[in-house]
């Protein structure tokens, strides 16, 4: 049987709200993290298959036609098995999507894998790799998106509202700033990778892969194959950040390599490949305008962005939206310009869209305040809003102001002018930013069984560090009544009932629900056999107590067990409210009057997300946003080769991420309270929330410390030397 | 070549390509997966191993480099129903995500906790002239001297206070037993 929700309106599951089991919210370590500190977590490339041989992926240097793969000496190399140059595809699937990844047409930028070496040992394969030169005419493309001769833009995406102009004219206090961004990319530490292996015709797949479900999907078509021929298997899966949503060069060749040798044959992507062919974060341009009236309300707002893509990309950075607004505003306008180009594919890097858009928009918002001369804290307070102002919906919960409210003392906020504070060659500051990210409901299935020993959940929702096993594991506990170590969590296998996947910050709620499902239609069993009804038990500790009586789960249960399963569906509620998650962000950060370092010396959130599954797995997903928002604001940019488009910074030595002595003291806490929107179990996204205008608390803090806007990201000691010069310190 | 890697106290004699580092002998021959191969150029310590007591990049090192050496990996410092105080710590303060990354951290932690213990110094070490074992150790010196091992899910916070915890609970069994 299978217990189904469609997502139309408010509901709650008030065995959370009770608690009786006291499982759900808790900070529990992840059931998963022994086998992660003992090396025994198998990730995509770990699995030792017998006759497995090594896939290298190889790189093409030019854009153009390639007029001969040249391969003849590459198939004479030693240890060498197979030259594969067909159906390697230009580049990966974008997220959620069930067809292919695009085929490819020659070389359509510098350092697409445009052949895959086969080898008995990874030696062998990597020589012949560095070897492969293939012959091209080049093609000449545009590279830069600022002088690109195709720029498309979509109707859906532009507004230009009546009264836009005179509405901007006639406000006494305004602000016309723009903001860049470079191209980012998402770096997760496990490379791409995948094993694939044919027994007959059905394929068997390990893979570093974000969202099964569509994965297989797209494989299958990739290949020309019925879906159901085909097995991913992704327990574990060292970070995704959106790299890892659609299928990608590595597993298409991997699968194509295997069949045509009749063994396993495993193609790890090298570091270099992932930062130059797998996905980036478009760069920027964002002119934001920003008018308010004497009373410090924002009645005028324009947003008018130009990102790129390659050519037949669908996917285009979504930094602002045309048909909603997160403040206050009378009139909006938004322009929304995609430059077709021959860098490599853009595609979605964590909180795709608001990662970028709002750190550029809360700089804005701090020019604003500035400009009208109001504490920045306190206008955004003034323009904070009940329902989109834009559509008219209402906010299913947008709590900004209590968390601005809540994180200004948590952190000890201080309106200050600038340049008010040293500390021998550094000028110290603070400011501020509020996180705003969009939430959706997604479709999602799962299993649960349960038997005298406890329950199985099962499902191919991945875990990418994002904490599934943790918090399916407390969901099940609270509504069943375990202690959570008796609840085994099975992930990222299509064996499993699909759910939707890690991507858009939809995992844990919608796989969550399922699992929730599931487990009311065990209660249902439970219930049944005792002729109780459901809400009249309580379930805690194994034990089901009704009326007087309590009684151990195991005399309940049958030998065999009960199995249910879940499967919740996106209803119509975009239509009828607005789910938004949100929170304040603070920085203390010191600008060195010397040598232009910035130190990041403090930060603090305060984040809404609806119901907190597991506080401790939260945290350090907020931790993490902070983070890349450091990252953001200082140190992280793909240089693209002006010649060429190619990224010339490939690797961890040029692309700095930060690294421990970058990250100072952080402190996190949450607005814990169910939205009735987010299904039952009340849990709104939260993995990209705290990215999403970090890196502008950061910038805003420059300028409160040492007086200067950097208004193009990031923030490296060359641009704040000259700032300063120019301020004349 | 032929050869006798000592790995978490068992030898394996193999016989490699003289290209292969110590790393893929690790991972491909040895089926010892626990190391990660995060980037093959020693820039982000997922491959961090112990050679002889001391922390490095087994990417960066041949195989050939070490015959006849002790070599500890992830798999030696505890297992899974009998971890070591820094892997209990990392799970305690949530030290990790993915995962990935872990190993080379706790590899490389461990190492840095014999370094602290024998006295060396780091960049952010402001007092020279104590001993360092007589000084607290400051959540600056563990993120210092953790920064050769980077981690993308950014679990920094959880990795310095896992690591805060055993230096100071060793200190105090230290100073106890004396």
């Amino acid at each position: 049987m299978t217990e189904t929700l469609k997502l139309d309106g408010p509901s709650r599951e008030a065995l959370l709200d009770r608690a009786a089991q006291g499982a759900i919210g808790r900070g529990l370590d992840r059931p998963e993290g022994p086998l992660k500190v003992t090396g025994q977590a198998g990730y995509a490339a770990d699995a030792r298959l017998d006759g497995m041989v090594h896939g290298v992926l190889a790189r093409a240097r030019q854009t153009g036609t390639i007029t001969d793969h040249r391969l003849e000496a590459l198939k004479a190399m030693p240890g060498v098995v197979l030259v594969l140059t067909d159906g390697i595809p230009r580049n990966p699937a974008q997220g959620a999507v069930p067809t292919a990844p695009p085929a490819a047409d020659g070389v359509a930028y510098t350092g697409q894998p445009t052949a895959l070496i086969v080898a008995e040992r990874f030696e062998d394969a990597w020589h012949a790799a560095l070897a492969y030169d293939p012959q091209i005419t080049p093609v000449a493309h545009d590279l830069d998106p600022e002088t690109a001769a195709t720029v498309e833009t979509p109707e859906d995406k532009q507004r230009a509202d009546d009264g836009w102009q005179d509405t901007w004219d006639a406000a006494p206090t305004k602000v016309d700033v723009t903001v860049t961004t470079p191209s980012l990319t998402s770096a997760p530490m496990e490379p791409h990778a995948a094993i694939a292996m044919w027994e007959g015709d059905q394929l068997t797949l390990r893979g570093g892969l974000q969202m099964l479900k569509f994965n297989r999907k797209s494989l299958a078509d990739a290949l020309d194959m019925p879906v159901a021929k085909i097995r991913l298997l992704a327990p574990y899966v060292g970070g995704g950040f959106g790299s890892k949503l659609g299928v990608a060069q590595e597993a298409v060749a991997a699968a194509l390599a295997a069949k045509q040798l009749g063994r396993p044959v495993s193609v790890v992507m090298h570091r270099r490949q992932v930062f130059e062919a797998t996905m980036r974060r478009s760069e920027s341009r964002q002119r934001i305008r920003l008018a308010c009236d004497d009373a410090g309300i924002i009645r005028a707002t324009a947003q008018e962005y130009r990102v790129s893509n390659l050519p037949g990309e669908a996917f285009s950075e979504p930094v602002a939206r045309a048909d909603r607004a997160f403040y206050a505003t009378d009139k909006l306008k938004i322009t929304h310009e995609i430059a077709r180009i021959h860098r490599m594919a853009a595609g979605s890097v964590r909180a795709p869209g608001e990662a970028i858009g709002i750190p550029a928009f809360e700089m804005a918002l701090d020019e604003l305040a500035e400009a009208a001369g109001i504490d920045p804290l306190e206008l955004r307070l003034k323009n904070t809003v009940e329902a989109d102002p834009i559509s008219g919906l209402p906010f299913s919960s947008y709590p900004l102001a209590d968390t601005l409210k809540a994180g200004a003392k948590a952190f000890g906020w201080q309106h200050r002018p600038p340049r008010q504070q040293q500390e021998g060659e550094w000028w110290i500051g603070q400011g501020l930013a509020s996180a705003i990210r969009g939430h959706f409901a997604a479709e999602a299935e799962a299993r649960v069984s349960l038997t005298a020993q406890g329950a199985i959940v099962e499902t191919d929702q991945t875990d990418i560090g994002t904490g599934s096993y943790a918090i399916l594991r407390q969901i099940t506990g609270e509504m069943l009544g375990l202690d959570p170590a008796d609840v085994e969590v099975r992930l990222g296998d299509t064996a499993f009932p699909p759910a939707f996947g890690s991507g858009g910050s939809a995992g844990a709620a919608s796989s969550g629900t399922a699992v929730l499902l599931a487990c009311r239609a065990l209660r249902k069993r439970i219930a049944a056999s005792l002729d109780a009804a459901p809400d009249d038990l309580t379930l805690k500790d194994g034990h089901v107590i009704h009326g007087n009586r309590r009684t151990a789960l195991a005399q309940i249960v049958p030998q065999e067990g009960w199995c249910e399963q879940g499967h919740v569906a996106a209803g119509d509620i975009s239509d009828k409210v607005r789910t938004t998650t949100c929170g304040a962000m603070f920085a203390q950060v010191a600008v060195n009057a010397v040598t232009g370092e910035i130190r990041v010396r403090q930060m603090h959130g305060t984040f809404a997300a609806g119901r907190i599954l597991n506080h401790k797995t939260a945290t350090s997903q907020c931790h993490g946003g902070l983070i890349w928002g450091i990252g953001m604001a200082l140190m992280e940019e793909l240089h693209h080769d002006p010649r060429d488009g190619a990224v010339v910074n490939r690797d961890f030595a040029q692309f700095h991420i930060p690294a421990n002595a970058d990250v100072p003291p952080l402190s996190v806490d949450f607005l814990d309270a169910a939205d009735d929107w987010g299904g039952p179990l009340g849990a709104l996204g939260l993995g990209e929330l705290s990215i999403s205008g970090a890196a502008g608390a950061i910038l805003n803090a420059v300028h409160n410390a040492a007086g200067i806007r950097i208004r193009d990201m990031p923030a490296t000691p060359d641009k704040v030397l000259d700032a300063l010069d120019k301020l004349g310190s | 070549m032929r050869l006798i890697l000592t790995v978490n106290g068992a030898d394996h004699a193999v016989d490699l390509d003289p290209r292969t580092t110590l790393l893929d002998a690790l991972r491909h021959d040895l089926d010892l997966t626990g190391t990660k191969k995060g980037c093959d150029h020693g820039q982000c310590g997922a491959c961090t191993v112990l050679v002889n007591g001391q922390r490095i990049n087994a990417c960066l090192a041949l195989a050939v480099m070490h015959d006849g050496d002790e070599i500890t990996t992830v798999e030696g410092l505890g297992e899974v129903d009998h971890l070591s105080p820094l892997q209990s710590a990392f799970l305690t303060h949530d030290g990790f995500q993915c995962g990935f990354c872990t190993p080379g951290q706790l590899v490389s932690a461990t190492a840095m906790l014999t370094e602290l213990h024998d006295g060396w110094a780091s960049h952010v070490t402001e007092n020279l002239t104590e001993t360092l074992t007589a000084q607290p150790t400051s959540r600056a010196e563990i993120a210092e001297r953790m920064s050769g091992n980077l981690c993308r899910c950014a679990c920094y916070p959880g990795i310095v206070a896992a690591i805060e915890e055993v230096v100071v609970r060793s200190r105090a069994d230290r100073e106890a037993a004396e």
